[in-house]
């Protein structure tokens, strides 16, 4: 469905923009439909700005990133279909527009046709799906909802539309432990009723939760990607071992990362400097830098 | 015992009337101790890091005394606070990445920084302790939008200790930080203690597997008052009160899987501490009130060190 081939992205910066960083680095990946794809890497990695690459908030600047087959191309139709959703559920909402509004304007830009009535049985539907009580919310500014009842607003907004995929940008690190489970249980729901996922975390735990798939990104290249299960059951790149032991756990002690010395995939070959370990978990060479 | 907080109440003055941010909280830290202090967003915890130190405009002291190495802290009167400030308490805070005068080098911002508190920079010990957290000695000549922002809040970290305090709050110090990056922090507040840089600490956070890490008792808060507080081991692995059960209950980690056990998160969401409800505040969302409930709670150690707050446990 979602197929991204090859795709880099450079920012000018400097004085004069005379200066050229690459943010993200050949990353090839897809998302089919009904899965959870998570996007995992610390600050600077660059899955934010695959995030708004897909979204068609910045273009790329080669490569190639199709939506059942056609590029993306930000628009009326396309957003009816994609939806994105970012970390800060307070900057994401008019602080002068009541809730109502918010859904309001999906009608009249995406739906005119509905009648009212209509309408806000189905603003009403999209609301219970989310786990949400119409009374409480509708007519409310956002300052007196809370984070998690904010989140969930804007995942019902999506739902208006016929979503085939969400881009969830961080979007429970801004909420507390309690909360953060029920929107995670609510995309698993919405995934098993067909809806594709795309999870972007710097949270190993959080995707490794809900995700079928991970991909695992550093310094904007792919390290490592595959089926969740192997990536952190077995992982074979040593940056993937290394976040993996820096994640805090309850029952088990702080462990030092074994360092890896020799590089074990060097120069084996595979898309995309990517190497098969096991069919569909592909791992790249650690020293991709010197090599 | 370093501190001491007794029946401590601090209210937030809103036009509507008091919000009930510390509603009577008691405990005591001891020397070398690390605190770990969780809760949920409005359960008072930041609150209370701050009423230990300075208090904003809106923050008013109602009751209550908290004792610091046997000295009673005036933390109503932010002028008398001024001496204590520091010296005695000081504090990491959430955000680091804003703590730092952007116009000056790191070098002169700490100069003029403890000449104002009238101790004499003594660079071998800053280099010293720089070092101790990874940072090299060049920092120094930067400007702190040249450091990154793990650098940036090891170095706030340097510096907030630098009069080696009795008591250290940190609060949220991590939430902002990769998980690589989180570690290197926390293991260095660990490094502060051992190197008697800091007596004791109070490390706020909703992160409960990291405090675990880190803290040696964790004290857990529900609207402005305390629920339990154990050893970190305790709380982890047998906790008495049905909220810290539900918290721990809620947690996602590496391992468990939606498909393979699916967690529940807390129904409902913590009282509005402008009109706090009577009774144990807890009641309405907990899987276990009864009829006792109506009746507020008591703090009851119910073994060495655990102190837990609720009826049934």
């Amino acid at each position: 469905m979602l197929k991204l081939h090859d795709v880099t992205k450079e920012f000018r910066v400097g004085a004069f923009g005379g200066r050229r960083v690459a943010a993200v680095k050949g990353v090839t990946f897809e998302v089919v439909p009904g899965e959870v794809v998570s996007l995992i890497g610390e600050s600077g990695s660059g899955k934010s700005t695959i995030g708004r690459m897909i979204l068609g908030l910045n273009p790329v600047t080669s490569g190639s990133i199709t939506f059942d087959g056609l590029p993306v191309k930000p628009g009326k139709e396309y957003y009816r279909r994609v939806q994105g959703i970012f970390q800060d559920p307070f900057s994401s909402f008019n602080p002068v527009f009541k809730a109502d509004r918010v859904f309001a304007m999906i009608k009249e830009t995406y739906h005119a046709s509905v009648p009212a009535p209509q309408w806000a049985e189905r603003v009403e539907a999209a609301l219970r799906d989310v786990r949400l009580n119409p009374g409480q919310v509708l007519g409310k500014y956002p300052h007196q909802l809370s984070g998690g009842q904010l989140q969930r607003l804007l995942i019902a907004r999506a739902l208006l539309l016929d979503i085939k995929l969400l881009v969830a940008d961080e979007i429970t690190s801004m909420l507390d432990a309690s909360t953060r489970i029920d929107v995670l249980n609510l995309l698993a729901e919405l995934k098993a009723r067909g809806l594709s996922v795309l999870y972007i975390t710097h949270d190993l735990s959080l995707g490794n939760y809900l995700a079928e798939r991970t991909v695992v990104l550093r310094k904007g290249g792919v390290v490592e990607m595959g089926p969740t299960g192997s990536v952190f059951g077995d992982p074979l790149h040593p940056y993937t071992r290394e976040l993996l032991s820096a994640v805090p756990r309850l029952h088990e002690p702080w462990d030092d990362a074994v360092p890896v010395e020799t590089c074990l995939y060097h120069r084996k070959g595979g898309s995309g400097g990517l190497y098969e370990a096991t069919p569909g978990h592909f791992v790249a060479c650690a020293r991709l830098e010197t090599c | 015992m370093s501190l001491q907080v007794s029946e401590l109440k601090v209210y937030y003055r809103t036009l509507k009337g008091d919000v009930r941010a510390l509603d009577g909280m008691t405990f005591g830290l001891r020397d070398g101790e690390i605190l770990g202090l969780v809760g949920e967003s409005g359960c008072g915890k930041s609150t209370l890091g701050k009423s230990l130190i300075r208090m904003d405009g809106r923050m008013r002291h109602v009751g209550g005394t908290v004792v610091l190495d046997g000295r009673e802290l005036p933390i109503g009167d932010d002028r008398a606070m001024n001496e204590v400030r520091f010296r005695e308490v000081s504090l990491i805070p959430q955000y680091a990445m804003s703590a730092l005068n952007p116009t000056r080098k790191l070098r002169r911002m700490i100069t003029e920084l403890l000449r104002s508190r009238g101790a004499t920079p003594d660079l071998e010990e800053l280099e010293r302790r720089m070092s101790q957290v990874g940072l090299p000695r060049e920092v120094l000549d930067r400007y702190p939008i040249e450091l990154s922002g793990g650098m940036k809040q090891r170095m706030v970290m340097v510096i907030s200790t630098l009069l080696d305090p009795s008591l250290l709050i940190a609060d949220e110090v991590t939430s902002a930080l990769d998980v690589s990056t989180q570690k290197a922090v926390a293991r260095a507040l660990l490094g502060f203690r051992e190197s008697g840089y800091v007596k004791s600490m109070i490390f706020v956070t909703h992160d409960l597997a990291l405090t675990h890490h880190i803290a040696d008792t964790i004290m857990v808060m529900y609207a402005g008052k305390l629920a339990e507080k154990a050893p970190a081991d305790v709380i982890v692995k047998a906790p008495r009160h049905p909220y810290t059960k539900l918290l721990l209950d809620s947690l996602p980690e590496v391992g468990v899987r939606y498909a393979d056990r699916r967690l529940e998160g807390i129904a409902g969401s913590p009282p509005s501490l402008l009109n706090p409800p009577t009774g144990c505040r807890f009641r309405d969302r907990c899987p276990i009130a009864g009829e006792q409930c109506a009746e507020e709670p008591p703090v009851a150690e119910l073994a060495p060190d655990h102190h837990v707050a609720c009826w049934k446990a």
